[in-house]
């Protein structure tokens, strides 16, 4: 049996329907957002990869690489931010942040 | 397979940028601490050289050059956009060197990040395929945010920081997704074969691609309905990080907004020219309207941020159908932030001893305070709401212009009402200044300002008026970059 383009690109539809809906219901913590973000970057990899395979282009592997190395960048100062939020508040729940409104 | 050289010679603005940031940050590093105050002016002179670069670049180049695997393109539009967002980061480096230092923040750090923000936004403005818009942009995006959360000590800040951080991640990942389905269908990246690809082969995915595209580059310029971070990070960062972020990276977002829908995607033109009306007509509404709620000047200014972006992208929608549209809005981009620059600076100015000045309560009175810091917000608030003789209105009048070319009469009458009902919150504040006592007698001494920041500050409010009184050269400027 072999997988076809439309079964990955449902794959990454999902990952990206899950991460866009971890950031919008997840009213608990601020490390499941991280995460959240880190999916829909997957998704974005994994359409990329799929479509390179299926077009016989190199273009999107190469793309790939780029998003992985600047997601982790991302990730490192998103917890940067985080441990300098959790030393001045003590907490890193969501529903905290509410100092800012209006 | 062969390999052609890039032309280094295109890029080297960046290049200046990029290997002079490298030797400010280990002179920061190494340096004795005696002379860590070289680090101001070491990027400070980087600034210079890479505008002495970019300008030499526009008259080198009369035609548009693309290079490193057409990846890269230097054109009019770039150059100029360059040559602007130089300047601006300049003032504001000139505005934040007392603020931090009297703050305690990180200094080195913040023109360390400044640097490479400004870096990102050439790499943005220059970027002629959809992987180098994306990595100018993240590594515009990522300084940004460190920036932000520089100011340790501040809640507000932090709050901000994670706010601007998880929303502007979530941007890039509406970008990326839609950028992998545009490269789904038309095989590639590159701005000019996109282009030509889809203009034979245009199905329904090109348009939910366009969605997400668009989506990600609103968010990322904070337009409505994707503003939410824009109020909380003007509030919350230190004065002269929300100048910073008001000022040039509004500018590149403008160009790349350019380069992908005008440039990669003319053939959905129809498409995106609807979305943008409705975009554009949310931010004039909600910005102008919740700015008149507001107690606090960064987040009104904020909010007026909000609407003005709403005007730019007037100016892009009527672009197709009228000659001048583009250029109208690259005029209204760069005076807009020509002038927010120069109020942040104001605030930050003014903001002494560990006290923020942003409450509108703090400028009552300001005018038997300091009278020339008034009359420049009032030059400020004057070209903001568009009053002649101020760069303002001729950057609404031609906007306006423009729509009425383009058969939106409608439109243009829609901005004119809305600009109205902004004109009531800018003419507060010059009235608060002018027409009301301070709200305590602790607030009624004279503030005194220092000669160099005075001479900076004048330049800025001074040239809100010189550009109106005479527009032609700068608008000629435009047309010429723009097309």
């Amino acid at each position: 049996m072999t997988i076809s383009l439309t079964e990955f690109l449902m794959l990454a539809a999902i990952l990206f329907g899950l991460g866009m809906a971890g950031i919008i219901i997840n009213r608990k913590n601020i490390i499941v957002l991280l995460m959240s973000i880190e999916l829909i970057l997957l998704a974005v990899n994994t359409n990329f990869v799929a479509f390179s395979y299926f077009l016989g282009n190199v273009v999107g592997q190469v793309f790939v690489f780029f998003v992985l190395t600047v997601a982790a960048a991302e990730a490192a100062i998103g917890l940067a931010i985080l441990v300098v939020l959790y030393r001045r508040r003590g907490t890193i729940e969501v529903e905290q942040l509410d100092t800012l409104k209006g | 397979m062969n390999f052609t050289l890039p032309l280094f010679s295109a890029a080297f603005p960046e290049l200046i940028l990029l290997s002079m940031t490298c030797i400010v940050l280990l002179a920061d590093i190494f340096l004795p601490a005696r002379l860590r105050g070289l680090t101001y002016y070491l990027t400070q002179l980087t600034l210079v050289l890479a505008f002495v670069a970019a300008f030499m670049q526009y008259q080198d180049y009369p035609e548009p050059i693309i290079t490193f695997h057409r990846g890269y393109i230097v054109d009019k539009l770039a150059i100029l956009s360059k040559l602007i967002m130089y300047v601006f980061s300049l003032f504001a480096f000139i505005y934040a060197r007392d603020y931090i230092k009297e703050r305690r923040i990180a200094t080195g750090e913040y023109y360390l990040l400044g640097l490479f923000s400004v870096l990102g936004m050439s790499i943005m403005v220059s970027a002629y395929s959809l992987l180098t818009i994306y990595l100018g942009l993240e590594l515009l995006s990522l300084s940004l945010y460190a920036m932000v959360a520089m100011y340790k000590d501040s809640t507000l800040a932090t709050e901000a920081a994670i706010k601007y951080f998880v929303m502007g991640a979530l941007a890039s990942g509406l970008f990326l997704y839609g950028i992998s389905l545009l490269y789904g269908i038309t095989g590639d990246i590159q701005i000019a074969t996109i282009a030509q690809t889809l203009q034979s082969n245009l199905n329904l995915v090109a348009l939910v691609a366009l969605i997400f595209i668009i989506s990600g580059l609103i968010f990322k310029f904070g337009a409505v309905p994707f503003h939410m971070w824009v109020p909380d990070v003007y509030q919350g960062s230190a004065t002269p990080v929300t100048l910073f972020i008001a000022s040039a990276p509004k500018v590149a977002a403008f160009v790349i907004m350019v380069r992908v829908l005008v440039q990669a995607l003319p053939s959905l033109q129809v498409a995106w020219e609807q979305v943008l009306i409705l975009v554009a007509i949310l931010s004039m509404f909600f910005g102008n309207l919740l700015a008149i709620a507001q107690t606090n000047l960064k987040r009104m200014l904020a909010y007026s941020s909000i609407a003005h972006i709403g005007y730019t992208l007037l100016g892009i929608l009527a672009g197709p159908q009228s000659a001048q549209g583009y250029s109208a809005a690259m005029f209204y981009i760069s005076t807009y932030v020509l002038v927010a620059a120069g109020a942040f600076a104001i605030i930050a100015i003014l903001s002494k001893q560990g006290m923020e000045f942003d409450q509108l309560n703090d400028y009552r009175g300001l005018n038997a305070r300091n009278p020339w810091l008034a009359f420049m917000m009032l030059l400020l608030m004057f070209s903001m709401a568009g009053v002649p003789p101020t760069v303002g209105f001729f950057a609404k009048l031609g906007l306006l212009q423009a729509l009425v070319e383009a058969h939106l009469v409608w439109l243009a009458v829609l901005a004119l009402v809305f600009a109205l009902i902004g004109a009531y919150y800018y003419l507060r504040i010059v009235m608060l200044m002018y027409f009301e006592e301070p709200a305590t007698p602790q607030h009624s001494q004279h503030i005194a300002v220092s000669p160099g920041l005075a001479a900076v500050i004048s330049v800025n409010g001074v040239a809100a008026l010189a550009l109106g009184l005479l527009p032609s050269t700068f608008i000629d400027l435009c047309r010429i970059s723009v097309g």
